[in-house]
């Protein structure tokens, strides 16, 4: 296979794997020469396919995140944006901002308590109750946030995430 | 996502003396720069205002829509209100420092830049994990909506930034950013563009000194060459697969034991290699002569005795002279002729030293890995925050089937349900009889423990001291009843160790603690206790010769054959606790009960097994120096069978599990009680027993440690020059004040470690303090510019 590409700072022979992965979900238009930088998008509905996002609750969100014009494809640079903040070698205040980013529904840059319950619906399988799910939102959001205005900014929301040392094992995707 | 263009800040380096922190309460100081764009923007803003008022003026029934359909404070619940301010009022907040991270590139940079610009004073590598944010908005960036002609400014502002970096520094610098790879990538174009230009690169690289430039290139190079290195070996990583379909199906907490027992393959793997090459493969090309080898049965595999006992595996094989030793003619005077090379090697010193060498070896990459570990997992600050954290950090992305999915949301919510009820619970505590009730419950349980900790032990006493009569007797049996003999105290102590953890277990379940987190370090505390009080007795024995190998005249050899056969014993009975414990488990469950469930996988159990069967290696290294291939095979199958014996017959935990804390737990445990243990035991050995007579490298010497006092006396006489070298031993390894001394250096270490997190928790209170103030003011700069706009209103 043919791989022709400018080097980027990551490593080739996971942006090559990452190649591999995002010509087989649509041979017929990704190219295998990219130094002419091509401008593909695949469509959302391709990549939340992959098996390793298809069972994920949030996947939507996640490819929406990354994605530049926010409705969900990703060109390729996108995509191996997306799988290098889920790898493991991404800094923890790298994968803050996505994760920031991913739990909030209304890209209003706060998590507000809609945005919470929007998470706890897709957590739970909406298997809480009303009265159990707003308990949870005003606990959570009477923990986190710190400048008393009842949503969560992205300062709270990176510090609540410096005490939680597992943050960085499972916000990983292993492709 | 939107991008606004801005305009980034110059941070100027030279304001503050080099070597004084900025501090909170510094604020003037570094003030000073972002005077003149205060200035520009509060103007700016200011003649917004005033346009959208004359605009009203002629349009009154028309809003400017807000920029975001979002409320803003909790100030302004009513949506209905047309409040002529109130768009302003959004557009002036949405345009806050804190609300727009994540959106402008440049923004961005001169974020990361402010942040790190400290630690890079320091000229080291900034790592993320160590900053701080500060709750100070002024160090943040200020957004403009400004016209292009600014936003091309900015650009090059940032450039310039980026290029006054070194170049190590600044590729660091571009990894780890916060922007999307395009981006990176058209900034990396720019870089290389400007820096082609001389006049930049004047300015920018120190013309005082080249070989810094040349400094820099080179630590470039290796660093890229580093990382690359780093690549291939993640991507060629063995088990990469196997790992992601485990943490695909059960979850980063069953896939932490897989981790772990991939770590001690990997320490096992290089005391092997450094013990083969330094030890056992010279001792190979030079066989002893062996007075009459024993016919090989299979059963050697399971005792280690019998035709194994004079092979390379234990120490009785090992030769006391210098190997391949040129001074050493034959007695006839016969010329042969001198080889060319004829290198000496001093078996008993490299034996002893390379034995040394792997311990101090592992000793450091243990304590290294503790270090990284508790980095990972420990954090100064509050433990409130729970409910928030599982929340967010509980859903793990690694696991992609649907079933382990479902299983997970039923966790979740599982869990979720048991935090409230534990909160709804605290807010209303038992009354005092249930809780003494519940205390002496504790108590009784713990009574029980100790006492069958203690029952364990005496049994296992008198039982080695019955197989010791024993074993004289069988000394006339038949070949099979010796071994057997021979292997029944490993049966018996394996036999405690596989059934007294499901005794604990039974335990917990009639004491009910209060958390399950504090139920998995009751059950790890007993039964460790049980493993290395056992463990310690059996060391006791090995050493005082007064039961096992009393007989013998090569005690050493019979020591390494015991360790050997608790080895193999340890593994068959792991290979039986599976069997039964999952497979027949699952079985009964699936075809007796008819019940969906599936057992569980124990983490803790299986890992305290593998951390006792690491120690028995470590213990035993001394007296057979093969011990570590040993275990590398062992630890080989026991990764299939588990891997295998998990998809097959086990479900994923129910209870909740930190994966990052245990870990750091759990490499704890194999550094305190086992290395430690292990390191005490062979420094005693090396130190203060006497080796035996007519076997081994250390024949006739008083103590092992005897071999290097000889060795510094013989080259003390062979060259004068380096009598120094002999003030080493004496002055520092036998003197107890150096001892001492290193001892109160680490305790002093401790000490202040301990007032530094002290005054580390109260500054992050007062910064807490400091964020809610902080919001007031926002709140209450609102609500006075809403007053005024209400006030012009009325007047106007």
């Amino acid at each position: 296979m043919q791989l022709k590409m400018r080097r980027g700072e990551l490593d080739s022979a996971f942006e090559r794997k990452l190649h591999g992965r995002y010509h087989e979900m649509a041979p017929n238009v990704v190219p295998m020469d990219y130094t002419k930088d091509p401008d593909v998008k695949l469509p959302m509905q391709l990549i939340i396919n992959m098996p390793e996002l298809k069972e994920n609750p949030f996947k939507e969100r996640i490819v929406e995140s990354f994605s530049e014009d926010g409705e969900g494809s990703l060109s390729f640079n996108d995509f191996v944006d997306m799988f290098s903040v889920l790898s493991e070698m991404a800094p923890r205040e790298l994968k803050a901002i996505y994760a920031f980013k991913i739990y909030d529904f209304n890209t209003d840059n706060f998590i507000c308590k809609a945005d919470l319950e929007k998470t706890l619906n897709k957590l739970t399988r909406e298997e809480l109750t009303a009265e159990e799910i707003t308990l949870v939102c005003e606990k959570v959001i009477e923990e986190a946030d710190m400048d008393g205005d009842g949503k969560l900014g992205f300062a709270d929301f990176e510090n609540m995430i410096s005490k939680a040392p597992d943050f960085l094992s499972t916000f990983h995707i292993r492709i | 996502m939107s991008r606004l263009p801005t305009v980034t800040l110059r941070v100027p380096e030279n304001t503050e003396s080099d070597g004084r922190e900025p501090s909170p309460d510094n604020e003037g100081a570094l003030h000073s720069s972002f005077c003149q764009l205060i200035e520009e923007q509060s103007s700016l803003v200011a003649g917004a205002i005033e346009m959208e008022l004359q605009e009203r003026g002629r349009e009154p029934s028309a809003l400017l829509p807000p920029p975001h359909p979002m409320a803003t404070t909790g100030l302004e619940p009513e949506q209905g209100e047309q409040h002529p301010g109130y768009a302003t009022t959004l557009r002036i907040l949405a345009n806050m420092p804190s609300r727009t991270i994540g959106r402008s590139r440049g923004a961005i940079l001169s974020q990361y830049y402010n942040r790190t610009a400290r630690l890079r004073r320091r000229s080291s590598r900034p790592s993320l994990q160590q900053l701080s944010l500060t709750a100070r908005s002024s160090l943040r960036h200020y957004d403009l909506e400004s016209d292009p002609a600014h936003s091309t400014l900015a650009d090059k502002q940032s450039l310039l930034e980026l290029l006054s970096l070194p170049p190590a520094q600044r590729s660091h610098m571009l990894l780890e950013v916060p922007l999307s790879l395009e981006e990176k990538r058209s900034l990396r174009r720019q870089l290389s563009q400007k820096r082609s230009t001389p006049g930049l690169r004047a300015h920018s690289a120190d013309p005082t000194s080249p070989c810094a430039w040349c400094q820099d290139c080179i630590v470039l190079g290796c660093r890229t060459f580093w990382y690359r290195f780093l690549a291939l070996v993640h991507t060629a990583q063995p088990w990469h697969y196997a790992l992601k379909q485990i943490g695909g199906r059960f979850g980063s907490s069953v896939l932490s034991y897989f981790l772990f027992l991939k770590m001690l393959l990997m320490l096992n793997i290089f005391s092997f290699l450094l013990l083969l090459v330094f030890v056992v493969a010279l001792q190979a090309a030079y066989p002893p002569a062996v007075a009459s080898p024993r016919p090989f049965t299979g059963l050697e595999f399971l005792t280690g005795a019998g035709s194994f006992t004079h092979s390379l595996l234990y120490y009785g094989y090992y030769s006391n002279t210098t190997l391949n030793d040129p001074s050493a003619s034959s007695p006839s005077g016969n010329t042969s002729p001198p080889r060319a090379t004829q290198l000496p090697y001093n078996m008993p010193l490299a034996y002893v030293f390379t034995i040394g060498a792997s311990f101090f070896a592992t000793c450091i990459l243990l304590m290294y890995s503790i270090y990284h570990s508790f980095g990972k997992s420990y954090h100064v600050g509050s433990s409130t925050g729970v409910l928030a954290i599982k929340v967010f950090c509980a859903w793990d992305f690694k696991v992609v089937q649907r079933r382990s999915v479902k299983l997970q949301s039923e966790n979740i919510c599982t869990q979720l349900k048991e935090l409230l009820a534990e909160q709804r619970l605290r807010s209303c505590p038992l009354s005092l009889p249930q809780r003494l009730r519940h205390i002496t419950v504790l108590l009784l349980a713990w009574l029980l423990a100790l006492g069958t900790v203690l029952g364990c032990v005496v049994a296992v006493h008198y039982f080695s001291e019955h197989m010791h009569v024993q074993e004289q007797g069988a000394a006339a049996g038949s070949a099979w009843q010796q071994e057997g003999v021979l292997l029944a105290l490993p049966l018996i102590v394996s036999l405690l160790n596989t059934l007294m953890p499901h005794f604990y277990n039974l335990l917990a379940a009639w004491e009910k603690q209060d958390s399950p987190g504090a139920e998995v370090y009751v059950a790890i505390c007993r039964n460790l206790l049980l493993k290395m009080v056992v463990l310690g007795l059996l060391c006791y024995q090995w050493l005082s010769r007064r039961v096992v190998c009393s007989a013998k005249e090569c005690w050493e050899t019979c020591v390494g054959q015991d360790l050997y056969r608790f080895v193999v014993m340890d593994f068959i009975f792991t290979l039986l606790d599976t069997g039964f414990g999952e497979l027949l488990w699952r079985l009964i469950l699936e075809k007796k009960l008819k019940s969906k469930q599936k057992p569980e996988f124990d983490i803790a159990r299986n890992v305290l097994e593998l951390i006792y069967g690491q120690t028995l290696t470590w213990l035993g290294v001394l007296f057979a120096p093969l011990l570590p291939a040993v275990q590398v095979l062992k630890l080989l199958l026991l990764f299939y069978i588990k891997k295998t014996s998990l998809m097959q017959n086990c479900q994923s935990p129910s209870k909740p599990w930190q994966a990052s804390h245990m870990s750091t737990v759990f490499i704890t445990l194999l550094f305190f009680p086992s290395f430690l243990g292990a390191a005490v035991f062979v420094s005693y050995t090396i130190w203060s027993v006497k080796p035996s007579e007519t076997c081994g490298p250390f024949q006739g010497l008083q103590t092992i440690y005897q071999t290097l006092k000889v060795w510094v006396e013989l080259l003390e006489e062979s060259n004068p020059n380096i009598a120094w070298f002999s003030w080493i031993p004496q002055y520092l390894v036998e003197n107890t004040i150096f001892l001492f001394f290193l001892t109160g250096v680490v305790l002093a270490i401790i000490y202040l470690n301990i007032h530094v997190l002290r005054g580390q928790h109260r500054i992050i209170r007062l910064l807490e303090e400091q964020i809610a103030n902080e919001g007031e003011d926002k709140r209450f700069l609102i609500r006075k510019i809403r007053s005024i706009y209400e006030h012009k209103e009325h007047c106007a």
